[in-house]
């Protein structure tokens, strides 16, 4: 840097690269608060061997301190490339109001409009469900319109494909629950009640409980992937625009399929769990396998099975429901899709808590 | 086939003083044009500017903020939805990405509505599906499914969806984007022959300058700046005679100078 009587002038050289980081145009904003009498800045590139946006974005720097202290830049110095670029990126004024102002909102500003969303998605949430219980009604009274083969999709998806997973986390919580049981009824010798704690168990909680996770995860999931990408690709819009209900032609299946297929999974995720239980029963509290069983049937009554086969299914619509929610509420983008097949599964799993907790107070109070 | 060939001058759709918002966000305001039936009609303005919104509200995907949307004589807006229904079906709608369902076939796409809205047999159905395919160059490809086909060719699907029910007003929202030049100017060329063969109304969004001076003979121009229409009318004749200078430097391309 040479600083003539009026005139600044600027060398640069070497090679400049966004790799080595941003030079700061500090030093020469020193340089001119020490002579205030200099009127121009000027620019001598004969070594400079090779540069990309770093000496753009230095120059830009320049560019803008001289126009605050009323200086002259005189850009003739520069390879024509680096003049064209300076130029181009001094052409278009800033839009006064597109910069996003980063204000901090007051905590408490934050904490009112978090409940006003949480009331307006409560609204949302609400209206779905009248929608839906509309749509029942119309297929009760056989005036809904869906495909069949969509239907019969979505039973085999949600149904015999679910088998695999179902098995393996049945079977393994027949088998806690067993070692649970198995540790603290050892003391009193009374290992023979293991089977009754795993029968009693896995078929009033623990079969319809364990499906309607694995579903919620599995199959709400997917439910809400699906109509999301629909949306983004704007499916959804055609049938609604060819007079179509979205929620009959799309929703309204994947509902059935669910609550057709959640009991048929709860009983055979408890005839696993019960062998699962067994297979301990057999291999570390010397039972016999006929023992084992027969006293599994004495402990469960069939009252148990149905109440646990109920719960499956109200489970099934929960699912569905908060998975086609998610999938409708979805934004316009892929990350929005992935947020509506997140909150599918968050949604499905606490709708099933709570409506366990519900169940266990109902039930209690009829004595079943 | 002549110049206005098609076009009488009975209004087909009236938007009447249309304000249309996101929330409390306004993005046009007072939106007044009428197009008439047989109009290859075509709604143009920047990117972002609302006309793929403004064609939301045409076909009852969006509700005005404020005012009307009048079919011949019919209020849109203010219809139950038992008319509203009646009245969509008589449109179809081409969606900017085709937007055809993934899990059926082309033939099933276009034979959804006439199964639910017709007394054909099943066989007829797919005779009729074949036929709208055929239309549009894709005869073969019933049973393909959109993801096995070109974007191009999902476009021209999309199409024959929408012609399903021989709609009297086809909605095309961007139909050329995504298209190599050739493509999109054999969708405009198969846009022409269809309004002339079917006698349907014709909107079309778009901002291809090429698209616009081929088909349009009528329009209406959204301004971002003023957020409202600048203009309306035949776009060549806008081209000629605009006094707006944001009309004139959209259909020149940024140039003041004529092409």
């Amino acid at each position: 840097m040479q600083t003539g009587d009026a005139a600044l002038e600027v060398k640069l050289a070497g090679a400049w690269r966004l790799r080595g980081g941003l030079p700061s145009a500090s030093l020469l904003e020193r340089e001119l608060d020490g002579a205030p009498r200099i009127k121009s800045v000027a620019f001598d590139t004969k070594e400079l061997e090779s540069w990309d946006s770093s000496v753009l974005a230095f120059l830009v720097d320049i560019s803008a301190l001289c126009r605050q202290r009323g200086i002259q830049m005189d850009t003739a110095g520069l390879p024509s490339g680096l003049h064209r670029l300076l130029n181009l990126a001094e052409a278009v004024p800033e839009k006064k109001g597109a910069r996003k102002e980063s204000v901090a909102t007051p905590f408490l500003q934050r904490v009112g409009n978090t409940a006003i969303g949480a009331g307006s998605s409560l609204a949302e949430m609400l209206a779905f469900l009248g929608d839906m219980t509309l749509t029942f009604f119309r297929l009760w009274r056989m005036k809904v319109r869906f495909r069949a083969v969509d239907l019969f999709l979505f039973i085999q998806q949600a149904g015999v494909e679910a088998l695999p997973i179902v098995s393996l986390i049945s079977f393994l919580v027949g088998v806690i629950l067993a070692f649970v049981g198995a540790v603290q009824l050892k003391q009193f010798g009374a290992q023979i009640y293991v089977a009754d704690l795993v029968g009693i168990a896995m078929v009033r909680e623990m079969g319809a409980m364990m499906t309607g996770i694995i579903m919620a995860g599995r199959t709400g999931a997917a439910f809400a992937a699906q109509l999301g990408t629909m949306k983004v690709t704007q499916e959804i819009d055609a049938f609604t625009t060819m007079g179509f209900s979205p929620l009959e032609f799309l929703v309204l299946p994947r509902v059935l399929a669910l609550v057709l297929m959640m009991p048929l999974l709860c009983l055979y995720s408890d005839i696993v769990g019960v062998l699962g239980g067994a297979a301990i029963g057999v291999g570390m509290l010397d039972l016999s396998w006929t023992t084992y069983l027969r006293e599994t049937t004495n402990a469960i009554s069939l009252t148990d099975v149905f109440g646990g086969v109920f719960k499956a299914s109200v489970y099934g619509v929960l699912i569905a429901l908060s998975g086609c929610l998610r999938g409708l509420q979805c934004g316009n983008s892929s990350s929005a899709v992935g947020d509506a097949a997140t909150s599918a599964v968050v949604t499905g799993i606490v709708a099933i808590v709570l409506a366990c907790g519900v169940f266990a107070v109902v039930f209690y109070v009829l004595g079943i | 086939m002549g110049e206005a060939n098609g076009t009488d001058h009975r209004p087909h759709i009236t938007v009447s003083h249309l304000t249309m918002a996101y929330g409390s966000f306004v993005l046009m305001r007072d939106l007044n044009f009428t197009i008439h039936h047989g109009d290859v009609f075509i709604i143009m303005g920047g990117s972002g500017c609302g006309k793929s919104t403004l064609l939301r509200h045409l076909i009852g995907l969006k509700e005005p903020a404020q005012g009307n949307i009048y079919y011949g004589d019919e209020n849109f807006t203010r219809a139950d939805p038992a008319k509203r229904q009646e009245m969509v079906r008589r449109m179809g709608v081409l969606f900017q990405s085709g937007a055809l369902w993934s899990s059926m076939t082309l033939a099933e796409n276009v034979g959804l509505s006439l199964g639910e809205y017709t007394d054909l047999s099943p066989a007829e159905i797919r005779d009729v599906a074949s036929l709208k395919l055929a239309l549009v160059g894709l005869k073969g490809f019933e049973d393909y499914y959109p993801s096995q086909i070109s974007g191009g060719m999902q476009k021209r699907a999309g199409l024959a969806r929408a012609m399903a029910l021989d709609p009297e007003i086809l909605f095309f929202d961007e139909p050329s984007a995504g298209l190599d030049p050739i493509s999109s100017r054999l969708l405009d060329d198969l846009i022409l022959e269809l309004r002339d063969s079917l006698g349907a109304t014709v909107v079309v969004v778009t901002h291809e300058l090429a698209s616009i001076f081929t088909i349009g003979n009528n329009s209406v121009f959204l301004d971002t700046e003023t957020r409202t229409m600048s203009a309306g009318g035949d776009p060549k004749e806008l081209l000629a005679h605009s006094p707006n200078p944001t009309v004139r430097r959209f259909l020149t391309r940024g140039g003041e100078e004529k092409i």
